[in-house]
């Protein structure tokens, strides 16, 4: 496999950003989608079901 | 029989660091593999001794629901690693402030100094995390630790790995890589128990039986995964020899710098940032007796931090061979993670709005407050000196060392405690502390050391920035070198002491916690109430 410097960085500094971007991008719309609250709420008691 | 494999797997591996010890190529490598056959035999003898002789078949031992043992020894280990790490940043701390403090060979600064950071990072730390990992992903999962023994393989294997790293950095062997500074076979070893501990985490979180993953074991996950790459790629070498004890990086030049400190950075990040945000996203809510302010925050700040803090190792190279665009950008990675850090922050703080007049009467949590008050303030600080401008002056500088360790003494040191002290009476089914009072001394020690220590390097470090800078009319540096050291003098005698009190309350804590699993109560007046007022004698 050939390691170009030139063709790895540019893959990383195009599509690389895209692909981290969306995730977060997604992540941000994910969490606050409509009727989401009830989730998240009953996500924060997780630690106060077990002593 | 139980611990039949161990044994015969122990055992083996005695045999072999003796045929190590005694085909080794240099005399480094000989010795260490020497101590290494000492632990290994002894520990072959503890196992034969504690080996129990059930009968085929026989009912098998009822499991609880959670494996706990190994977390009553993890924070054993935190406490007494604690104390270690501690004292031997007070002796090295001494040995710049007085030379004469320097035993050569075995006891010198440039062995003492890896054998400080890897015992509070590594040992205090990993230990930390270790055990707190374990409580958190078992409530939090509602399931038992996977894989039964492999946890016990996990933490006596660790401790394994401070053991010969320590004897290695002391016997002279060194990789020469901050914070990865044992030597090729002691990094292989580690591998070994990381993979082990990422086995047991995430077959934990797969049968795990509350639907959704809480956040907290998302940080510390990322904190597994993340230091088993950097861990990797970092000490990629060719040992000179394979019973040698010398290895080489496959990396050379500056491409040899960056790994360096791409691992150096986000062993920060990684290690000391995120498996710590794990502890806070679970004990500071536990110990407030409220859900964290913000879950949809701790989901963003999480994404954010691991995004960004991969890239911004390249700000510790500023003004090097490294290129420049690359320095630039991890200027500005280290600035942009300042709101991501400052979200958890205000996440951690909010989660006290409503009770924050607990803090009146609970000093465990205090300390985990001001914990997220020290990452708060050292979050911004290294943001700032990543600015190149800012970093100009303060490169090389005691300043470094003060940002460090109000981050690690501040938060690191804070929230560890604070965890220690929620953990243990739980785990000894203890109704309390033994002493809620010595928990108030361990703070404002603790504090107090920090801050003398702080400060006393800003003020160190600035000085010696502009001492390197100051020129004369003519065009002439106006100071040598030496010049600036002779001026640090007074600087590292209070930093000593700095670093002396926050020692003194890791004793107050070790002492405590002893008393505390031995079943005592202090006698005490609760925190918060006035001690009673004797009642005046009616007068004849």
């Amino acid at each position: 496999m050939d390691f170009d410097y030139q063709a790895m960085r540019t893959f990383a500094d195009s599509w690389g950003l895209v692909y981290l971007m969306a995730i977060f991008l997604f992540v941000i719309v994910w969490i606050f989608r409509p009727g989401s609250q009830k989730h998240v709420d009953d996500a924060a008691q997780i630690p106060f079901k077990e002593d | 029989m139980k611990n039949a494999s161990w044994i015969v797997l122990v055992g083996a591996g005695a045999f072999l660091a003796l045929l190590g010890a005694a085909l080794g190529q240099d005399q480094l490598f000989r010795v260490h593999m020497g101590i290494l056959t000492v632990v290994l035999l002894g520990s072959t003898a503890v196992l034969l001794r504690t080996a129990k002789f059930a009968p085929a078949g026989g009912a098998a031992a009822t499991e609880s629901q959670y494996f706990d043992n190994v977390v009553r020894y993890g924070a054993v280990a935190t406490v007494a690693w604690g104390i270690v790490g501690f004292l031997v940043g007070v002796v090295v701390a001494a040995q710049l402030a007085w030379p004469q403090l320097n035993i050569e060979p075995w006891f010198n600064f440039g062995r003492m100094r890896p054998l400080h950071t890897s015992a509070v990072i590594f040992a205090f730390g990993g230990n930390a995390l270790l055990a707190t990992s374990f409580y958190v992903v078992q409530r939090t999962c509602r399931a038992r630790l996977f894989g039964g023994d492999l946890a016990w393989f996990v933490f006596w294997g660790y401790q394994l790995f401070i053991v010969m790293a320590a004897t290695g950095y002391l016997l002279g062997g060194s990789a020469g890589r901050e914070y990865a500074e044992p030597e090729w076979y002691v990094d292989l070893w580690l591998t070994v128990v990381w993979v082990a501990y990422l086995l047991v985490f995430l077959g934990t979180l797969m049968k795990r039986k509350e639907p959704h993953i809480y956040v907290a074991n998302w940080f510390y996950l990322a904190f597994i995964v993340t230091i088993a790459m950097l861990h990797v790629v970092n000490n990629l070498a060719m040992p000179v020899s394979f019973l040698g004890s010398k290895s080489y990086s496959l990396f050379a030049g500056v491409q040899d710098a960056l790994t360096q400190w791409w691992y150096g950075h986000n062993a920060v990040g990684f290690f000391l940032t995120a498996g710590f945000l794990g502890m806070m996203y679970y004990f500071v809510p536990k110990q407030a007796g409220r859900p964290v302010y913000s879950y949809r925050l701790s989901i963003i700040h999480f994404w954010a931090l691991i995004f960004l803090y991969i890239w911004a190792g390249p700000h510790h190279l500023h003004y090097t061979a490294l290129p420049d665009w690359a320095q630039t950008l991890g200027m500005v990675f280290s600035i942009m993670l300042w709101m991501p850090s400052w979200g958890g922050m205000i996440n951690g703080l909010m989660t006290l709005s409503g009770a924050w007049d607990k803090l009146r009467t609970d000093p465990i949590l205090r300390m985990m407050v001001i914990a997220v008050a020290f990452y708060g303030m050292s979050t911004f600080e290294g943001p700032m000196m990543s600015i190149k401008a800012v970093n100009s002056l303060s490169h090389y500088t005691d300043w470094t060392i003060g940002h460090v360790h109000s981050g690690a003494l501040g938060w690191v040191g804070m929230i560890s405690f604070g965890a220690v002290y929620f953990l243990v009476p739980k785990l000894w089914g203890r109704q309390r502390l033994y002493s809620l009072r010595m928990v108030n001394w361990h703070f404002w020690l603790a504090t107090l050391g920090i801050v003398v220590y702080a400060a006393v390097m800003w003020v160190a470090g600035i000085q010696q920035g502009l001492m390197w800078r100051e020129y004369n009319d003519q065009g002439f540096l106006v100071y040598s070198f030496a010049e600036s050291v002779a001026a640090m003098h007074p600087y590292y005698v209070l930093r000593t002491l700095g670093g002396l009190l926050y020692l003194v309350g890791g004793l107050i804590m070790a002492f405590n916690i002893y008393m505390t699993i031995r079943g005592k109560l202090r006698d005490e007046i609760a925190m918060g109430e006035e001690a009673p007022q004797p009642v005046a004698a009616p007068a004849e």
